[in-house]
């Protein structure tokens, strides 16, 4: 096996450069999902009240079906996510370790001592598979340390692991088609986007009797998902999930054959001779436009599903008096559909947030790439420079927030037939999401201006908040922890009462951090 | 004219390592300014600081008349720079970078852009990624010397150029520097090109200029070997100044001697009788290679 020559030896590289991401990553899933059995436990100690939790259609787009009444079923279910999550951070692995190795040049340096010609892949797939290897081994003893059966806390594993090892099978894929990393992450992220809106859109449509539940059946999630851990643990379809991944990576090992190193199968199209950019905002424009294209279209694909099940879930709990009446007082089903409206657009707008902390972090990858450095060099300033990022990273979740707001106003005012009422009440709910997403942009240039080597602290801002939306969405949380997050300031809109006090206040907050930011970025070497 | 470039005792430190340390530096306008010293000798740290995108912690530096600092973009106008390791954006093609590049210092000469794309051989319709670092090298060079500005910064520009790349490379510095009198700081570690192109040089070592001259200033610095067949012995020639190295066999010495001492050594040679003499003038690779050993600090 001469071509997987010097495999042992990336796999060290591989380790030693993941050794602090890696762990954190597993051991956070694995509490987070084990913590839910106690907690879930508490809050809905019945089977009823399981099953009238997880009747609401929101749930269901979101995490799937429950497919039974026990605490594991349960537990599984409310974890919809973390599959999800798996997955992303299998594919991110993957391409890390390997097409970006390539598009550096450092693997054409590795490549010259004794590497075989399929290690890179080799080493890359093994850390990423053996990672969630582990992560299903923790999750199955510490779901069985909860009391739950030994045979679903394997299943449960199984399915965990399934979903990453697929995933990383799809990235593995996707890194030999094209020469540059940002496209392969793009193909192997879109294909992990397209199998979670089919689960849903699947298992949307089987739990209201709809055509569509085949659906589903196209996606990989799905499958895994289907395993049911803790009711029928279906292990044949672990089988299915395992077989597919085999295919992958021998179709990624196909593909790598037939190419050279550093080049894609995607041909490389030929460019201008002369260039019509002349301004650094024009410049920001080439920079930010993918990125501004990939996650509109995708914010208008998440307003089309939820403003298309949002009349499903008036309709489903105004069959259950206990819960007509408690949102009687809430104002009624508009006010219940209004309250999952305003539930996605929290959702909507924490995920803008992400983006707003990578399109300001394109700074950051300019300044590390070198790229910055021709560009200051010429009559551009750092204020010019810098604020033309920031247009994209401001203005740029604004525009998708405003696509999911049509979106979803669009699809739910047509299935009430209420467009012109619908459209404008969800394009302000959307955009209200604004002043706290730039708290979080804002707080990204601060870092990015006071401790560039310390940039990716920024994503923190976007993971706490979201983890405190997931917590206190279905857990009481003491207060002052949801105060940390400034979307708890933000009005519940649609149909919450709007005072301009927080929203001020959150504005100014974004203002005078991302000023100094700037200052501090004004001040320092750079490229430091 | 003032200096198009001055710098006096400018200090930069990383943490506990000194790039800088006192660095003096005057680049007279008009001027092609070697800029030579060993790997990691602050080179890179000295443009960057001209450039004002480091800071220095001490020292003063002025650039055309202006501070790197506060001036830059001003300064920016006037000047192009061609960084040792160019990176380019993965999806722009060449052309566009270069284009990119002119219009944001200031505007783009479409002619000379087009010589210069012919005369460098390059191709401006690849994207950045397809380029060999030879050729985004040739694309840097391209967009700064198309552009109309006083001062070129070139740190370390042809290090990934062919000879023939490299011909054309000094073909066109001579150009803008003799025709139209733009001055150019040139970091460089090619002996040839540094003596093909600079009037003066300066030799910086651990972030302290060593030396700084003309070339031929510098090679007084430096000792010439003689081969001597003597008709005496040898007598009083071990203990004149500046003499280094002294060998005898059989009636012939060789010996190093200090290049500013060589007068009264050949006073002594004729003195005792010479049969025979050879004597090598000292070579600019012995020069650099003793300035660049940690003793050559005085
Ligand atoms: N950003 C930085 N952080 C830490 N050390 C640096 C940095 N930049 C340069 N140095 C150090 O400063 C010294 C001078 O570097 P440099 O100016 O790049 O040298 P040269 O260009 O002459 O090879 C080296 O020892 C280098 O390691
Ligand atoms: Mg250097």
């Amino acid at each position: 096996m001469k071509t997987l020559a010097g495999t042992s030896g990336l796999i060290r590289l591989i380790l030693r450069r993941d050794r602090i991401v890696l762990p954190i990553w597993i051991v956070f899933l694995v509490a987070i999902s084990v913590s839910y059995v106690k907690q879930y436990g508490d809050l809905f100690p019945t089977p009823d009240s399981r099953v009238k939790y997880a009747s609401n259609a929101g749930f269901i787009t979101l995490y799937g079906e429950l497919s039974g009444t026990s605490l594991g079923e349960f537990v599984t279910w409310r974890l919809g996510f973390v599959p999800v999550m798996i997955g992303l951070i299998s594919i991110l692995t993957v391409i890390r370790h390997t097409r970006v190795e390539e598009e550096t040049g450092r693997r054409e340096l590795l490549g010259a001592t004794v590497v075989g010609r399929h290690a890179q892949l080799a080493a890359a797939l093994t850390v990423t598979l053996g990672a969630n290897l582990v992560l299903a081994i923790l999750l199955a003893l510490g779901m069985h340390s909860q009391n739950l059966p030994l045979s679903g806390s394997i299943a449960i594993g199984i399915e965990y692991a399934g979903t990453g090892w697929l995933f990383a099978a799809v990235g593995a894929v996707a890194a030999q088609l094209s020469a540059s990393a940002g496209t392969a992450r793009g193909i192997a992220i879109g294909t992990l986007g397209a199998a979670y809106i089919l689960r849903a859109a699947g298992d949307t449509s089987a739990h209201t009797h709809g055509p569509l539940a085949w659906l589903r059946w196209l996606s990989p999630i799905a499958w895994a998902q289907q395993i049911h851990p803790y009711g029928q643990n279906r292990w044949w379809l672990g089988v299915l999930v395992l077989a597919a991944t085999v295919v992958l990576v021998a179709v990624a090992i196909y593909l790598s054959v037939r190419r050279d190193v550093g080049s894609g199968l995607l041909p490389d199209k030929l460019g201008p001779a002369d260039g019509n950019l002349g301004s650094p905002l024009a410049l920001a424009w080439r920079l930010h436009r993918g990125l501004l294209a990939a996650w509109t279209v995708g914010f208008a694909l998440l307003g089309l599903l939820f403003g298309g099940v949002a009349k499903g879930v008036g309709d489903m709990m105004r069959d259950d008096p206990g819960i007509q009446e408690a949102f009687q007082r809430m104002g009624g089903a508009s006010g219940l559909i209004d309250s999952f409206l305003a539930g996605v657009m929290l959702l909507v707008g924490l995920i803008a947030s992400a983006y707003a902390v990578q399109a300001t972090l394109r700074m950051r990858v300019e300044e590390s790439s070198g790229r910055v450095e021709p560009v200051l060099a010429t009559a551009t300033s750092r204020w010019q420079w810098a604020a033309s990022h920031l247009v994209f990273s401001l203005l740029g979740p604004a525009v998708a927030l405003l696509a999911a707001g049509v979106a979803e106003g669009l699809a739910y005012g047509a299935a009430i037939g209420d467009v012109g009422g619908q459209l404008p009440r969800l394009i302000g709910a959307a955009l209200a999401q604004l002043p706290a997403v730039w708290v979080l942009a804002a707080i990204a240039i601060a870092i990015f201006g006071f401790f560039p080597q310390l940039s990716m602290v920024s994503w923190a801002g976007p993971v706490i908040c979201i983890l405190i939306g997931l917590v206190s969405a279905g857990v009481a949380t003491a207060s002052w922890i949801r105060d940390i997050s400034p979307f708890t300031h933000l009005p519940s809109l649609p149909g919450g009462s709007v005072t301009a006090g927080p929203l001020i206040a959150l504005l100014a907050i974004a203002i005078v951090v991302g000023f100094a930011g700037l200052i501090g970025l004004r001040r320092r070497d750079l490229p430091a | 004219m003032p200096a198009a470039i001055s710098t006096e005792g400018l200090v930069k430190s990383f943490g506990q390592t000194y790039a800088l340390d006192g660095l003096d530096l005057t680049v007279e306008s008009g001027e092609v300014h070697g800029f030579l010293g060993p790997n990691g000798a602050g080179k890179t740290t000295t443009i960057r600081i001209l450039l004002g995108m480091t800071r220095a912690d001490e020292g003063t530096a002025r650039v055309l008349d202006g501070d790197p600092w506060s001036d830059a973009t001003d300064l920016h106008r006037r000047l192009a720079y061609v960084p040792g390791d160019v990176t380019l954006w993965p999806n722009l093609s060449g052309g566009e970078a270069i284009d990119l590049l002119g219009r944001m210092r200031g505007g783009v000469d479409k002619k000379r852009k087009a010589e210069l794309l012919e005369r460098f051989d390059l191709d401006p319709r690849k994207k950045a990624r397809a380029y060999s670092k030879g050729n985004r090298q040739k694309v840097a060079l391209v967009a700064a010397f198309a552009s109309d500005v006083e001062l070129l910064l070139l740190d370390e520009p042809t290090s990934g150029l062919d000879p023939l790349m490299e011909e054309v490379f000094r073909e066109v510095v001579q150009e803008i520097s003799d025709r139209e009198g733009r001055t150019v700081l040139l970091s460089s570690h090619i002996l040839s090109e540094v003596e093909a192109l600079c009037d003066r040089v300066t030799i910086i070592r651990s972030g302290r200029a060593v030396e700084s001259g003309t070339l031929s200033e510098l090679r007084h610095l430096t000792r010439t070997s003689i081969q001597a067949e003597l008709v005496g012995p040898m007598n009083g020639l071990a203990q004149l100044s500046g003499v280094h190295d002294l060998r005898e066999d059989d009636g012939r010495v060789r010996f190093d001697v200090d290049t500013d001492q060589i007068n009264p050594v050949l006073r002594q040679l004729t003195e005792i009788g010479v049969r025979s003499l050879v004597s090598q003038p000292p070579s600019l690779e012995e020069l650099f290679l003793r300035l660049y050993e940690p003793e050559a600090v005085k």
